[in-house]
């Protein structure tokens, strides 16, 4: 069992959750996710980390309301516990001084951006962050984004927030205007595919970070695998992130939509769970 | 009393009961229902107590066989158990899924005339016997502490027995495993009606009953490396990581939505119980029509898997002929009779979807067998032109699997092969790092639960020696 040490609202729908786990804390670094099970009928769910606190022996979890593990996951409260929680998993992010590093981070993906940000900083490099969501509610982390940030841009897709538009628009325009060593890019498959579409005119290597369907995240299933430069390579071991330039995007599109029946029903008997407790 | 030298050999094996095959299709309750006493008593009345014990010999754990059989005989089922459990601390497990065919049952004196004695049969009637009569266990007495401690790194049956055999030294032992529960491919990969996991549940309760520590959701090689066991206070580590990562065949289409591996179909509905979704959270495609991909145990239980989570046509493809397959025979002809359809000599070409990236077919080719290769066995060439197309929906692949690099990758002075394998001594398990050790398929790639045991017992005896000599 894994103490919720504090859990809030970062918006209606996207949950934050600080959990004790001293081991995974000591050895997390930047880029890597862990597996969560709720409890004894639960999914093994991946997710980034978006922070963590080697003295306090803490992480912090950052999920979005989507699916019926998701919405169970925003039902605990602290000083609930999660069943099962394993990490640190995946290979940390390539953190070197580069130069000029652009980090976006698209909705939920804020969240992983900020670690990977903030130690592309501490490394010495000049970090310019977008980050951006559908609109205002579901924006966070301005504030921590900032902190770890030369410079920041704010989006929202409906213009309720910021400049309206998407991500892919400034860093197009940041491109243009100066010399960037990286990208990192963070988000929804779709976002990432787009902002590597964006930058790969312009020859940036660019980082993004595969959120697969996996069930033990340590290699052994190879539901996570996905096409890479033509080979198959598995997001939990190889990954979580990978050239954006190289990744088969169609791949990754369909494999996400696997579940999606299942993830319905899931849901909906869920939400029908939920109403006659209420 | 003496026995009469010429007595009449009962060449009678006493058959072991099954559910019914067309009801058992339907469901996950064991498959192999056990022996009855009656029946135990009258298998057991067989043994001819030779004095040469070939059987003791075949069995990789060197279990007192005529012992064992002589006390359930006698109608002394204590006895039993005692003899039994004093070399094999997983006897439910390896009773049930032990291929006794190749191993003690093949060498025992009565297979020179097609009547071994049933050893797996009796073996799991002792282990469920003992089960049902807990509070009849007399406590195993373990010795005065050494005060040395090891880590065993994977849950599963080697890292079970070293764990087990290594506390009944004296040793103190903690076992990492990285999933949610013990066990190993014994928990994830061989299924419910099989391999009851309540069984496997009780077998690593009697493991922790000897004062084995097991921490679950660890992962070892990211959580702590095998150097910072050791620094951290271990005076030794055994590695029983086993095989567990998938091969896949390298084919057109292998990502195509409704492809497994038979690690993660078996994963899904064993380890995660999607065969209970939606009480359970975790999903898996029921397919209509489904191709099971290899000829091992592991594609027999997918096969069978399909059939129970509803499937409609169940197809074992295997690039060989019948006799070539390397499930045990007993596995294949319950697949039979529960419907499952074999296409032998046929081997895909390649996995062919539908516009919303789904599996629809898989092309074939028709084989034929050619010379004997390095395995011995006829190789299997490509009938040219033979090409045909099969109507399926999901594809499950169980080509084998290999180790995880995982240890391997973040363990300096480790030797490894090119089959990412781990290189330890075949007797002793010692690896060519200091204070570490390895056995199970971590070191001879897929093999059985049976064969990991014994290198789980020989790497126990060999740290055990070098414990005590320091």
């Amino acid at each position: 069992m894994y103490k919720i040490l504090s859990k809030e609202k970062l918006t209606p729908v996207i949950d934050c959750l600080k959990v004790e786990a001293p081991a995974i804390a000591k050895k997390a670094r930047a880029g890597q996710f862990v597996i969560i099970r709720i409890d004894e009928v639960g999914e093994r769910v991946p997710l980034t980390l978006a922070d963590w606190d080697a003295a306090a022996g803490t992480i912090t979890l950052v999920a979005m309301e989507i699916g019926a593990s998701t919405c169970k996951l925003g039902g605990l409260q602290t000083g609930g516990s999660i069943l099962n929680l394993v990490g640190p998993l995946g290979l940390p992010s390539e953190i070197e001084k580069f130069g000029t590093v652009v980090c976006v981070g698209g909705g939920v993906g804020i969240a992983p951006v900020h670690p990977i940000a903030r130690s592309l900083r501490q490394a010495g490099n000049k970090v310019i962050s977008i980050i951006g969501a559908r609109n205002k509610d579901l924006l966070f982390w301005e504030d921590k984004m900032r902190l770890v940030s030369d410079e920041l841009i704010v989006t929202t897709d409906d213009g309720s927030y910021a400049r309206k538009g998407l991500v892919t628009e400034p860093l197009k325009e940041i491109l243009e205007r100066e010399k960037v060593a990286r990208v990192v890019a963070i988000g929804p498959a779709i976002m990432m595919k787009f902002c590597s579409l964006t930058t790969k005119p312009f020859n940036v290597p660019t980082v993004v970070s595969l959120n697969s369907i996996m069930v033990d995240g340590t290699g052994m299933c190879g539901c996570c695998r996905l096409s890479v430069g033509g080979q198959t390579r598995f997001a939990c071991v190889d990954g979580p992130e990978f050239d954006g330039h190289q990744v088969d995007w169609d791949i990754v599109f369909d494999r996400q939509k696997v579940y999606l029946k299942e993830e319905k029903e899931a849901l909906d008997r869920w939400k029908e769970c939920q109403c006659q407790k209420s | 009393m003496e026995e009469k030298p010429k007595a009449k050999i009962n060449l009678n094996r006493v058959a072991m009961p099954h559910q019914d095959p067309k009801a058992r299709a339907k469901n996950y309750s064991e498959v192999a229902l056990g022996y009855t006493d009656a029946m135990a008593l009258e298998e057991a009345s067989r043994c001819i107590q030779c004095p040469k014990r070939p059987c003791v010999g075949g069995c990789p754990v060197n279990v007192d066989i005529p012992e064992f059989i002589k006390a359930v005989r006698d109608n002394d089922m204590v006895e039993a158990v005692r003899v039994l459990k004093s070399k094999n601390a997983l006897p439910a497990v390896c009773g049930r899924v032990c291929p006794q065919e190749t191993q003690c049952e093949q060498v025992c004196t009565l297979a020179k005339k097609q009547a071994p004695i049933a050893i797996g049969r009796l073996e799991r009637y002792v282990a469920d016997w003992d089960l049902g009569h807990q509070d009849k266990r007399s406590p195993t007495v373990l010795p005065p502490p050494t005060g040395k401690k090891v880590a065993v790194i994977g849950s599963g049956p080697a890292g079970l027995t070293c764990a087990a055999d290594l506390a009944k030294f004296g040793h103190k032992v903690t076992v990492y495993e990285a999933l949610h529960t013990a066990g190993g491919v014994l928990m994830y990969g061989i299924p419910e009606f099989r391999l009851p996991k309540k069984i496997v549940q009780s077998e690593v309760d009697y493991v922790k009953s000897l004062g084995v520590d097991v921490q679950l959701d660890s992962v070892m090689g990211k959580l702590a490396t095998v150097d910072e066991l050791l620094e951290s206070g271990y005076d030794a580590v055994f590695l029983g990581t086993g095989a567990g990562l998938p091969m896949f065949l390298d084919i057109p289409g292998e990502n195509l939505n409704g492809v497994y591996s038979a690690n993660e179909y078996l994963t899904r509905t064993n380890l995660m119980k999607a065969y209970l979704f939606p009480e359970y959270d975790t999903p898996i495609k029921i397919g209509k029509r489904v191709a099971v991909i290899g000829g091992g145990n592991v594609a027999m239980d997918s096969a069978r898997c399909a059939l129970r989570l509803g499937a409609d046509v169940v197809y074992i493809v295997y690039r060989r002929s019948r006799t070539e397959m390397p499930a045990r025979h007993e596995e294949v002809e319950n697949a039979e009779e529960e419907g499952i359809v074999f296409k032998m000599l046929t081997n895909p070409k390649q996995i062919l979807g539908d516009d919303k990236g789904w599996v629809k077919a898989m092309e074939c080719y028709e084989m034929e067998l050619g010379e004997p290769d390095a395995s011995g066995r006829r190789r299997p060439i490509v009938k040219q032109g033979s090409e045909f197309t099969m109507d399926v929906d999901v594809v499950v692949i169980a080509l084998g699997t290999t180790p995880n690099p995982l240890i391997a990758s973040t363990t300096k002075g480790l030797d490894t092969t090119k089959r990412g394998t781990v290189v330890a001594d075949e007797q002793s398990g010692k690896t060519v790092k200091d204070r570490v050790w390895a056995g199970g398929d971590v070191v001879t790639g897929a093999a059985t639960v049976i064969s990991a045991m014994g290198a789980g017992k020989r790497a126990a005896a060999s740290i055990d020696a070098f414990l005590k000599g320091q």
